[in-house]
């Protein structure tokens, strides 16, 4: 479980993050989200430590992340997957050597092993006989399968997804949302995903938690979001016609 | 001018800093292998087509014009050769290559460190506990300040041949005038002052553009505007280095 007490983060004079608690259980998938500027980016950052927070505490399972020793560090990289907006794989490496770089970085194993493992993971993200391509040949819907295999090729305990939706077409998306909740709930991983995407919200968001303003505005899982009455949540989440619609309805069959 | 000096002052503590990440025990020594020979290649072997191109050139011209220079008839010819083989050991080879190779390979290290950067590659190693200064640097670095000295005496060599050939093919000197100047009075420290001023340059072109490449924000404008940067401040610092050097070890 991660769990986030009263996280402040600011850059200069720009508060960005104002005190943030909340907690995300494993085996779940957790979704921030939040208009542009609201504090998402920051706050995952500063989950996966690449942020330092200025006042709070991050803690994985009851351990502080700002207060590991550099060994429990290193053995806390090696417990989070992170999957970036843009996929962030090594343009000059191949899918197989992207996805073996962190077995050869931290596991001592065969060359044979190592091949053995990458073949699996590539073959859960329905990715096989790509193995030679460079991220230059692939399409963004198999990048982003690139960036979920060399995410879980660890076996990690917290898995982070910044935007994996964007820039994607709504069929691509919905299998990498399928994809990521299907690997949460078979690794009992605990996910958090930033996200703009109200299909993923309505679809994995077992539990969502709304920036504004760098605060917690609202937290709940995606059936108490359709029934909630936080003005600002509404609006967000409801922006479109479409969703207006849904959610009209959803209201009036639960009635 | 008071925030001016700052500024610079606030770059050069940031880039002593890099460098206290980057000379680190690589975390896996075979990664780190691998990745050496990578950088080798691509910083080192591919830069020897235009540096051999250019070193014969420049010796031919070197001793073309100190050859047409010379009129009085009292100044032996064989002056040509020794005047060609001075200027290519102490300066050519060593310093012009040196600026060649940080334009060549300053703005490759800056753009492809840079791109690493704002597709958040760079974030990639961190979050997975990797040194990332140390995995993409340290090679460069190991891999410029070893090879370029090969490079620069093959620049040596290739001038000075560049020289010999120019008077063949051209008959405006002897080539037996040239041979007798090139053995005349050679005193080995000048090469050990070329390969010695050549490890500092190196040093220079792997660090300062990796700094200007990892230190880079924004886009794909601020990565081209960035590698220019990097390539015209590693030749300031290599000619100031130059300045320096030649103080040291020649008076």
């Amino acid at each position: 479980m991660i769990e986030v007490k009263n996280l402040h983060k600011g850059f200069g004079d720009v508060k960005v993050l104002k005190g943030i608690t909340t907690s995300f259980e494993p085996g779940k998938t957790s979704l921030i989200i939040g208009q542009s500027g609201s504090g998402k980016t920051v706050f995952l950052k500063s989950l996966i430590g690449l942020h330092t927070p200025e006042e709070g505490t991050i803690s994985f399972d009851g351990r502080i992340n700002t207060k590991f020793t550099i060994e429990e560090k290193r053995q806390w990289r090696q417990e989070i997957g992170m999957v970036f907006q843009g996929s962030a794989l090594f343009d000059s490496q191949t899918v197989e050597e992207n996805v073996m770089f962190p077995l050869k970085m931290f596991k001592k194993q065969s060359d044979e092993e190592m091949l053995e493992r990458v073949n699996f993971v590539l073959k859960r993200v329905n990715l096989e006989n790509s193995n030679a391509k460079f991220p230059a040949e692939l399409s963004g819907g198999m990048q982003k399968r690139v960036a979920i295999a060399r995410a879980i090729v660890m076996n990690p305990k917290y898995l982070f997804c910044d935007e994996p939706n964007s820039g994607l077409d709504p069929n691509t998306a919905i299998l990498i949302d399928d994809l990521i909740q299907e690997i949460t709930d078979e690794y009992k991983i605990t996910t958090v995903i930033n996200t703009h995407d109200m299909n993923s919200v309505m679809q994995i968001g077992e539990k969502i938690v709304f920036l504004k303003d760098g605060i917690k505005a609202w937290e709940g899982s995606n059936q108490e979001i359709f029934k909630t009455d936080n003005e600002a949540v509404v609006n967000f989440v409801y922006s479109s016609e479409l969703f207006k619609k849904v959610r009209l309805a959803y209201l009036n069959e639960t009635k | 001018m008071q925030r001016n000096k700052i500024n610079y002052l606030s770059h050069i503590g940031k880039y002593f800093i890099m460098l206290g990440q980057v000379f680190k025990r690589p975390q896996r020594g075979r990664v780190f292998k691998e990745a050496l020979f990578r950088e080798i290649d691509e910083l080192g072997i591919k830069s020897l087509g235009i540096i051999m191109f250019i070193s014969f050139f420049i010796g031919g011209v070197i001793a073309l014009q100190t050859a047409l220079n010379i009129e009085n008839p009292f100044i032996p010819r064989y002056l040509i050769g020794f005047a060609t083989k001075r200027s290519v050991i102490l300066e050519f080879a060593p310093t012009f290559c040196s600026i060649i190779l940080a334009g060549k390979v300053g703005s490759y290290i800056t753009s492809s460190i840079g791109t690493m950067r704002v597709t958040e590659q760079i974030d990639a190693l961190e979050v997975m506990g990797i040194n990332s200064l140390n995995h993409l640097v340290l090679p460069k670095v190991l891999a410029t300040v070893f090879f370029y000295p090969f490079v620069i005496v093959l620049a040596m060599f290739l001038g000075i041949l560049g020289g010999w050939v120019a008077g063949v093919t051209s008959g405006i000197f002897s080539y037996i005038d040239y041979l007798q100047g090139v053995q005349l009075d050679f005193d080995p420290f000048l090469v050990t002052y070329a390969i010695i001023k050549t490890l500092v340059f190196a040093f220079l072109i792997a660090t300062v553009p990796s700094y200007h490449g990892y230190y880079v924000k924004g886009g794909s404008i601020a990565v081209g505007k960035a590698s220019t940067q990097s390539v015209v401040w590693t030749i300031i610092l290599i000619v100031i280095a130059n300045y320096f050097l030649t103080q040291m070890l020649l008076t």
